[in-house]
């Protein structure tokens, strides 16, 4: 055996600390080293010509990289070998800065730590054995989980890509909640009319499926070989008749809560949620039918011409077979009921900036007048409260919502321009106005619209006669002031879907405390998961606006492409295997995997045995501490090679 | 079965609040709750002790709470700046070890941290199910507008009232709903009536009682239901002052909810006291006679 | 770092301190006011509760202690429930209020004197002997027809006490408050 023991040092990150030539030295005394060497920067390509060409010249077997984390550049140094012609997989890190030169200041001990954690490289780079990849083949078909404008511009995305995409959307149609928007910041353009044509261009897609009223029921499988359960929700319309003509929704006798208007104004039981939904076809809400509920009505099915109203849906389950998966579940406007100091719920002119946006649309309940909901007057004085369910420790949402800010701004000028001799006064803490012409947008409607901007939270609204009194302060004259607002409307923040956690189970990915969806990396890797396959776009994984929820749409979507652009995926060979003679069949792997990646086995005598399935395997381990019979090992991490490491630190 | 309670009355209940005293007794026993009061109790050293000194309102409260231990009983106070004060000591002793035992270096006879500390309201409301409330009624006081106003300390902080929303508490209204009252919205129903500050500043309290009594009459409230000796005279007592200050007339009876209670119950008005307020309560419900009782 | 005008710079040993009473650092303080927006004794103040936490962030000693407004909060707990960092603004008050007492900074010589006569009145009874507490009140303030035009209706209404109730633990209140003083004296 013949090693060789590169010490790297990272300028002065680790020389600083650690004597560097000290440890080449020690190095040199321990057991198969026959080459050791120091350099200021190994990573850089004359350190990796360095190690190249060291392999070749004293034919070393082994090599020990004596730098950073393997997180930064065990892959660097990997190819590295494979170039010299030596498996990669006899290539190992010791870790001397972040865990010892840039935590440790006595130069003596950070130097003898060093010496340590190089021994214990050594000694575990002698017991290592070649490792090979093995590949699988690549399903090409992508799956897209929610329909709003990030999920929409990743399907198209990955459609254009040349593969087929199936999109599921929970609701009845796509579009998402900026379907529900009526003008856009910063370039006050019609959300509808820029949004609608890409529905359409969905609809007419021939390489995406659509969805619409389907939810995923289940994952199984990895990247590359997904295979999904998708449930079909009972509509009790036949959509391939409904053509959305309406008839049946002017009959309805049920009248329900509107959710697509935020609960302003109603809708019927068997309805459309806006004009131009895609799919334009309607459903029936069970929960609400007179039919359902009390026996008696089936009036949409006497009016229907095209018969297309089946009482006797039911709920179905469908199987797709993916590669990939774009997760763009969107948000939730924050339910302001927790600001009992506001009085939402119990004022009926306190109302979210999302119902402000359905009163101001054109094809909102109120055909685009604002009115008070209370007695259906034109509002002279308009009061918008910014961070409602955002920067709010107390209420449980620490962050910033980022859109709101823009959204307010907006909401002001369309107020002006709607009601000219109307005073919007707009409460805010900081404003944060960071995008491209945003800035100059809430110039335009301080300047231009005459929005009067207050720096002070609200801290109580309460109602004297037809006024909602809002108490607020003025935090730069250092005062309280008091406005007699027809009208309140308070911008509150963006949440995750309550299912989230639900559905990131379901996936094997990570959420925060707030249930947005993790990243794998936040600057690095803003789209990807940790499970392999797995791609974020839009809301679902932090607070965003349009354009940058498209730009992440398109991020994501770029990734599958990427993805899936090869046959065949390498799977690390870092992975658990089973020795099938020791196996007992207790399934004690099976239960601790957060991978799912144990599978049950059964042997030709009926005897039921764990099986690794390599491609989920992420080599985590796990199962090879909870196995009683030690049939687990992880390949790399064997007990003997971690054996090996502690004899070289504690012996 | 009877709830029996060590009662707090605190100094304001046995001078200016004694209405409150007297009808408290009188609906705790048509409610079947026994009050055994305190022997000997001190005062509570309210807001200027612990704006003096906090070891010594711990210490005034702590003297109170021993001496119920030694009863086995829990305490109730009808006056929420006692139950404040009682309450914050034993729960800052329950949390800190060290605070009891330097508190009761301070004391005669030491704290065990065996009580737990209630307000009427809180016994009102968690203790007394409205069934029985509904039982008791013999003269519904239908027709009346009732506007039912917490003030601070019976609102806030959400430690020491923890058994109601501090922002929207309802206890009063969910108790008084039984005796058939009407009962307003009122807006300002935990704004502050300024406290103490009749003594040394009654120009503060007179303008926040001026808002109180402004809303009151606004939300149309026959009369005003308090559970606090401070903002019943702030209210009442001061709204004279008010009217000659702002040059308003309010008329507003500022009542005790239990003495509305004792109305509905069928004691007369005498027996609950309400001539002595400075604003007389004519609009009594049901028997006319209930008028002609009251005591000039 | 000093602000205009003032003399003295930088306390941070004083804001420790308060932070150690309040158990929290004044600098989770974002400044947004709504502890001021409700204060409904924010009209008589001369910093306002925000304007307050400004200055124990910037570490002004002086100008915290010679404010008003720790006179005349009437700790009714508004800014605490409503404030979005959980920073507990009303005990923050009343500590500095107790603090100002100690160092000799009195902005209301009729409030200190009101809550001493108050806790007097405690001291020499177990209880609060609330005609004595008036009197004494408007004799030592100078101020002999506060509250006039209420005293004569009030008496007739029978309710005040012309004597005080004198408790049977007054001893214990009295030691106490003895206690207290010397435990106080031992501590400088």
């Amino acid at each position: 055996m013949r090693i060789g023991v590169f010490v790297c040092h990272c300028g002065s990150n680790i020389a600083g600390t650690v004597d560097c030539p000290r440890v080449v030295e020690a190095a040199r005394g321990f057991p198969h080293v026959v080459y050791a060497t120091d350099y200021t920067y190994l990573c850089a390509e004359s350190g990796q010509d360095l190690i190249k060409t060291a392999i070749q010249e004293y034919s070393l077997d082994r090599v020990v990289v004596s730098s950073c984390s393997p997180k930064m550049h065990e892959e660097t140094f990997r190819r590295a070998a494979r170039q010299a012609g030596l498996n990669p997989y006899l290539v190992e890190m010791a870790n001397i800065r972040e865990q010892c030169s840039w935590i440790h200041s006595d130069k003596e001990a950070a130097t003898r730590k060093a010496i340590d954690l190089v021994r214990k490289g050594v000694f575990k780079v002698s017991r290592d054995q070649e490792l090979f990849p093995s590949f699988f083949k690549v399903n090409k078909d992508v799956l897209v989980i929610g329909g709003g404008i990030a999920g929409i511009q990743a399907a198209l995305d990955a459609a254009q890509g040349g593969h087929r995409v199936t999109l599921v959307e929970k609701d009845q149609t796509i579009g998402g909640n900026m379907a529900r928007l009526d003008k856009t910041f910063p370039t006050l353009d019609c959300s509808s009319c820029i949004l609608t044509p890409r529905m359409v261009d969905v609809a007419v897609n021939e390489s995406i499926e659509l969805l619409a009223y389907h939810e995923v029921e289940e994952v199984k499988g990895y990247v590359g070989n997904f295979d999904v359960k998708i449930r079909r929700k009972a509509t009790y319309v036949d959509w391939s008749k409904c053509t959305g003509c309406e008839e049946c929704v002017g009959k309805c006798p049920a009248r329900i809560y509107d959710k697509f208007n935020q609960g302003l104004g109603r809708t019927k039981a068997i309805s459309l949620p806006f004009p131009q939904a895609v799919p334009k076809k309607v459903t029936i809400k069970k929960d609400f039918c007179h039919f359902f509920l009390k026996g008696k009505c089936r009036v949409c099915e006497k009016v229907c011409q095209f018969e297309a109203i089946n009482f006797d849906d039911q709920d179905q389950i469908i199987e797709r077979k993916v590669g990939a998966i774009v997760v763009a579940t969107g948000y939730e406007a924050f339910d302001p009921i927790a600001y009992l100091e506001y009085g939402f719920g119990k004022y009926k002119d306190v109302i979210t900036s999302l119902q402000y946006e359905r009163m101001v649309s054109a094809s909102g309940p109120t055909m685009g007048h604002i009115k008070r909901p209370s007695d259906g007057e034109e509002p002279k004085t308009i009061v918008f409260i910014s961070c409602v369910g955002s920067r709010d420790r107390a209420k449980g949402r620490s962050y910033c919502s980022v859109a709101c800010c823009m959204a307010m701004a907006k909401q002001a000028i369309l107020t002006k321009e709607h009601i000219p001799d109307s005073t919007s006064y707009l409460f805010y803490i900081d404003i944060r106005a960071g995008g491209k012409g945003y800035e100059e947008f809430v110039d335009r409607a301080r300047e231009e619209y005459g929005a009067q901007y207050v720096r002070g939270r609200v801290s109580k609204i309460y109602q004297k006669g037809k006024k909602l009194v809002v108490k607020g302060t003025d935090t730069l004259l250092g005062m309280p002031i008091e406005i007699e607002a027809d009208l309140v409307v308070l911008a509150v923040g963006i949440a995750p879907p309550q299912d989230a956690p639900e559905l990131a189970q379901k996936l094997n990915i990570s959420y925060d405390q707030y249930g947005f969806f993790v990243e794998s990396h936040p600057k690095l890797r803003p789209v990807e998961t940790n499970t392999t396959g797995v791609f974020l776009a839009g809301a679902c994984q932090a607070p965003m606006d349009i354009p940058a929820s498209v730009a992440q749409g398109s991020a994501a979507a770029a990734k599958a492409l990427g993805l899936l652009a090869k046959d065949e995926l390498e799977a690390s060979p870092i992975v658990a295997s089973v020795e099938i003679k020791r196996c007992v069949g207790c399934f004690k792997c099976e239960a601790v995997c957060p991978f799912s990646a144990i599978q049950r086995q059964e042997l030709r005598d009926g005897i039921m045995v764990s099986n690794v399935i390599s491609t989920v395997c992420k080599g985590c381990g796990l199962c090879g501490v909870a196995c009683p019979t030690g049939a687990i090992k992880v390949n790399g991490f064997t007990d003997e090679q971690i054996l090996a490491e502690m004899e070289a630190l504690l012996l | 079965m009877t709830i029996k309670y060590a009662y707090y009355p605190g100094c304001s209940l046995e001078s200016l609040a004694r209405e409150y005293n007297v009808s408290t007794r009188l609906v705790c026993q048509d409610l079947d709750i026994e009050l055994v009061e305190i022997p000997d109790w001190n005062c509570c050293g309210a807001a200027p002790a612990c704006q003096v000194d906090h070891m010594l309102s711990s210490a005034l409260s702590a003297r109170n709470l021993a001496l119920a231990e030694s009863f086995k009983l829990n305490v109730m106070a009808p006056c929420p700046k006692c139950f404040n004060r009682l309450k914050e000591a034993d729960l800052e002793m329950k949390d800190n070890p060290d605070h009891l035992r330097e508190i009761n270096n301070l004391l005669e006879k030491p704290y065990h941290k065996g009580v737990q500390v209630k307000s009427l309201l809180q016994v009102l409301y968690q203790d007394v199910d409205r069934e029985l409330i509904s039982c008791r009624v013999k003269i519904p006081l239908e027709g009346l507008r009732v506007a039912c106003y917490y003030g601070c300390m019976n609102a806030r902080p959400a430690d020491i009232n923890d058994f109601q929303n501090p922002e929207d508490p309802t206890s009063m209204e969910e108790i008084l709903a039984p005796l058939g009252a009407e009962l307003v919205d009122y807006p300002l129903k935990t704004y502050c009536c300024g406290a103490a500050f009749g003594l040394a500043r009654v120009d503060l309290v007179l303008r926040l009682a001026n808002e109180l009594l402004e809303m009151a009459t606004l939300v149309g409230a026959d009369v005003i239901a308090v559970a606090c000796p401070l903002c019943q005279q702030n209210l009442d007592l001061r709204q004279l002052q008010v009217n000659a200050r702002y040059g308003t007339r309010y008329n507003i009876p500022i009542l005790y909810l239990t003495q509305l209670m004792g109305l509905a119950f069928g004691h007369s008005s005498k027996e609950l006291w309400l001539d002595k307020h400075f604003v007389k309560f004519r609009k009594l419900p049901g028997a006319t006679q209930a008028v002609s009782s009251g005591a000039r | 770092m000093r602000l205009k005008g003032q003399t003295r710079t930088v306390d941070r040993e004083f804001v420790a301190e308060v932070e150690s009473e309040i158990d929290t650092a004044v600098a989770a303080c974002y400044q947004c006011g709504k502890c001021t927006a409700d204060c409904p004794l924010s009209f008589s103040f001369d910093y306002t509760p925000n304007q307050i936490l400004r200055l124990m962030q910037l570490g002004q000693k002086e100008m915290v202690l010679r404010s008003e407004s720790l006179w005349y909060c009437a700790t009714c707990y508004t800014c605490t429930i409503r404030c979005p960092k959980e920073i507990d603004i009303a005990k923050l008050m009343s500590v500095l209020l107790i603090k100002a007492r100690q160092e000799g900074y009195v902005a209301d010589h009729k409030i200190r004197l009101a809550q001493e006569t108050f806790v007097n009145s405690v001291a020499r009874y177990g209880r609060i002997f609330e005609a004595g507490l008036v009197g004494t009140y408007n004799l030592k303030s100078g101020d002999l027809f506060n509250n006039a035009d209420i005293g004569p209706r009030l008496l007739a209404t029978g309710k005040l006490r012309f004597l005080p109730h004198r408790i049977k633990g007054r001893r214990e209140i009295r030691k106490i408050f003895d206690r207290l003083r010397s435990s106080r004296k031992g501590k400088r």
